[in-house]
């Protein structure tokens, strides 16, 4: 059922309370809790992370804010922390890279088959393709240094095959720069589409960032080190896509709604009943969150909300398996690379791009040689040498 | 806490969906394969760091002037005493680390105390101060030659860093009072063998009362493991009657 942003208040800030023990549950089961739980816990802790770094963003720059910004990143923070603690300490740094990149494969298809703008769609498509060859490449390193499964962590909801070569996907900067919807005519789903993405990739990148230098194989950080490269490449990408001209405030009330928005999907998606009763926390403190930054708008703007938000929020994202949707796309899409914010066939990529890329795999590509001969094969490539 | 681990909806393997995972497999025929690749391309790209590579670290000089000149340091040639204070260091490491992972035990074993027969917990308070014991004998035996204590030597550091699993592992709330002893097996396993080792080499280097003196914690070491193991095998056998009936 579609959800009234106007009617709903949620839960009033000043009742948004935590504590140690509440922040920190009960994992998740990596065994036994459904793949795309763990799929939900991620990107709603994305999009937290993403309320948390424009919150300070916004901050720096907006003195008069500063009040409500902090009373309002107070409560993210603590949201971020119940849910980012779900991740149970069973997964190794590996296997959660690998549910990031279900992540990234699952919600992104699920946006580009949804997304109205035809341009904004592409682009979507574009990236899936980048992100789907990731999820071959740590599945290899996966396989080949820990000796563990991908699908393991996957369930048989996602593909791991090739995608756009990671080796090609290194593009010179003006390279991964598109055009942005516009404010005035872009359709809600398109914002909150493009805010999620971007948040999604954002934590990817950060998480890589950071666990990069964890591991010892020289292999592993290599990898980490190029694919890391490539979602800075992803969050210049779909940051690009929000328009620039949306003021601060009516940034920060997007964000709001795209996180009732997510809480209201994975709410109603959620198998397992402890976490879907989160989700409904939650979900209610965002609504408190909405209502809060409506006021604020409407008071600084002196500009009605409805202008900007919907009265009733789209379908929720369909969290699920988008198989059939990644190889149509696969097949069709794989030789597609950018000019600037135009998506062109293989041989007519920009100069630039060729020689930047050619200059940074000079020494080698992490990508390419962890790959080499990778095929998937249930129970890992030992498998089938045994068999052989 | 739930101590038995029984039959459920584990969602990991190939069976819980099996057209997908063969639609997945068919897909994934469709490129070439060659395992062995990973073995050459991925030792061509280690191999440069390996060879750049300039190890974890030093042994740190001995730092107090008794130290330096010590009559041991001076029967220890220059370049053997650094072999072992580096011992010495992980072994006083890693007994320091198994105090902390005894107690970890403790507290998983204290929350279910009908898992272990009568006067086990008692016992493996026992085992967790006789690991404080051997900590304090180690950093002895480093005063005794005039070396610090306090350093992290290389091997210290290279245990550090392969009983991370084991303290991670531990350390998860989750983890039975099986899964936990199973945990300190491991532990005690490289425990014996460490000291072993270290028994020969201070005998090798002339330590004989340093090594009579480690004979005794090896002695409490092949104790804890025997008892440990025991336990192991006793609560391993009782789940598969469990099972059965």
């Amino acid at each position: 059922m579609a959800l009234n942003l106007f009617d709903t208040r949620g839960c009033p800030l000043d009742k948004q309370r935590f504590t140690w023990r509440d922040m920190v549950q009960k994992p998740i089961s990596k065994l036994d809790d459904d793949a795309y739980t763990r799929v939900r816990i991620i990107l709603l802790n994305g999009l937290e992370m993403e309320a948390l770094r424009f919150s300070h963003a916004c901050a720096r720059m907006n003195r008069t804010l500063q009040p409500d910004l902090a009373q309002l990143r107070r409560v993210e923070q603590h949201q971020a922390t119940t849910i980012n603690w779900l991740i149970g300490a069973d997964h190794s740094p590996l296997e959660t890279t690998i549910a990031y990149e279900q992540v990234a494969i699952d919600i992104t298809a699920a946006v580009a088959m949804r997304e109205p703008d035809p341009y904004l769609a592409q682009v979507y498509r574009f990236g899936l393709l980048e992100d789907f060859d990731h999820m071959h490449r740590y599945s290899a390193l996966l396989d080949r240094l820990e000796g563990k499964d991908a699908n393991n962590i996957l369930q048989s909801y996602t593909d791991i095959l090739p995608g756009r070569p990671t080796v090609d996907e290194h593009r010179h900067p003006l390279d991964d720069l598109r055009a942005p919807y516009d404010r005035t005519t872009a359709d809600p789903l398109s914002k909150m589409h493009a805010l999620t993405i971007m948040a999604a990739e954002q934590q990817t990148h950060n998480y890589y960032m950071n666990i990069g230098p964890l591991f010892s194989d020289p292999v592993a950080r290599q990898l980490y080190a190029e694919i890391a490269s490539i979602e800075e490449q992803h969050v210049t990408q779909y940051e690009s896509i929000i328009d620039p001209e949306e003021s601060w405030l009516e940034k920060w009330l997007l964000h709001e709604a795209n996180e009732v928005y997510n809480y209201h999907g994975a709410m109603a998606q959620e198998t397992n009943p402890r976490i879907k009763a989160l989700w409904e926390r939650f979900l209610d403190y965002e609504l408190g969150h909405l209502h809060h930054v409506i006021q604020l708008f409407e008071k600084i703007e002196r500009r009605d909300a409805a202008e900007v938000l919907p009265r009733l929020l789209p379908d929720p994202i369909p969290i699920a398996s988008q198989r059939e949707f990644v190889r149509q796309t696969l097949a069709e899409e794989v030789d597609l690379r950018a000019d600037g914010p135009d998506f062109v066939e293989k041989s007519l990529e920009p100069e630039r791009t060729l020689q930047y890329r050619q200059q940074l795999n000079s020494e080698g590509s992490p990508s390419e040689l962890v790959a080499t001969g990778y095929r998937w094969t249930p129970g890992t490539e030992l498998t089938a040498r045994k068999a052989a | 806490m739930k101590q038995e681990t029984t039959m459920g909806r584990n969602r990991t393997g190939v069976q819980m969906s099996p057209a997908d995972a063969s639609d997945m497999q068919q897909m994934a025929e469709t490129l070439p394969a060659d395992a062995d690749a990973a073995e050459y391309g991925l030792a061509s790209l280690r191999r440069p760091y390996i060879e750049e590579s300039e190890g974890l670290g030093s042994v740190p000089l001995p730092g107090t002037l008794k130290g330096a000149t010590s009559a041991v340091m001076e029967a220890l040639s220059g370049d053997k005493a650094h072999v072992l204070i580096d011992k010495l260091g992980e072994r006083l490491a890693f007994e320091r680390g198994g105090v902390r992972l005894y107690e970890s035990l403790l507290g998983k074993c204290e929350a279910a105390p009908q898992v272990l027969p009568e006067g086990a917990l008692e016992r493996l308070r026992h085992f967790r101060d006789e690991e404080a014991e051997h900590f304090a004998m180690v950093a002895e035996a480093l005063r005794s030659i005039g070396a610090d204590p306090t350093a992290q030597t290389p091997c210290a550091d290279l245990v550090g860093v392969e009983s991370m699993g084991l303290m991670q592992a531990m350390g998860d709330p989750r983890t039975n009072v099986l899964q936990s002893l199973h945990i300190v097996l491991d532990a005690e396993l490289l425990d014996n063998a460490g000291w072993e080792l270290l028994i020969g080499l201070a005998k090798a280097m002339g330590q004989d009362q340093m090594a009579q003196q480690f004979e005794q914690a090896l002695e409490q070491e092949g104790e804890h493991l025997q008892q440990v193991r025991q336990w192991v095998e006793e609560l391993t056998l009782k789940d598969v009657s469990v099972v059965r009936h």
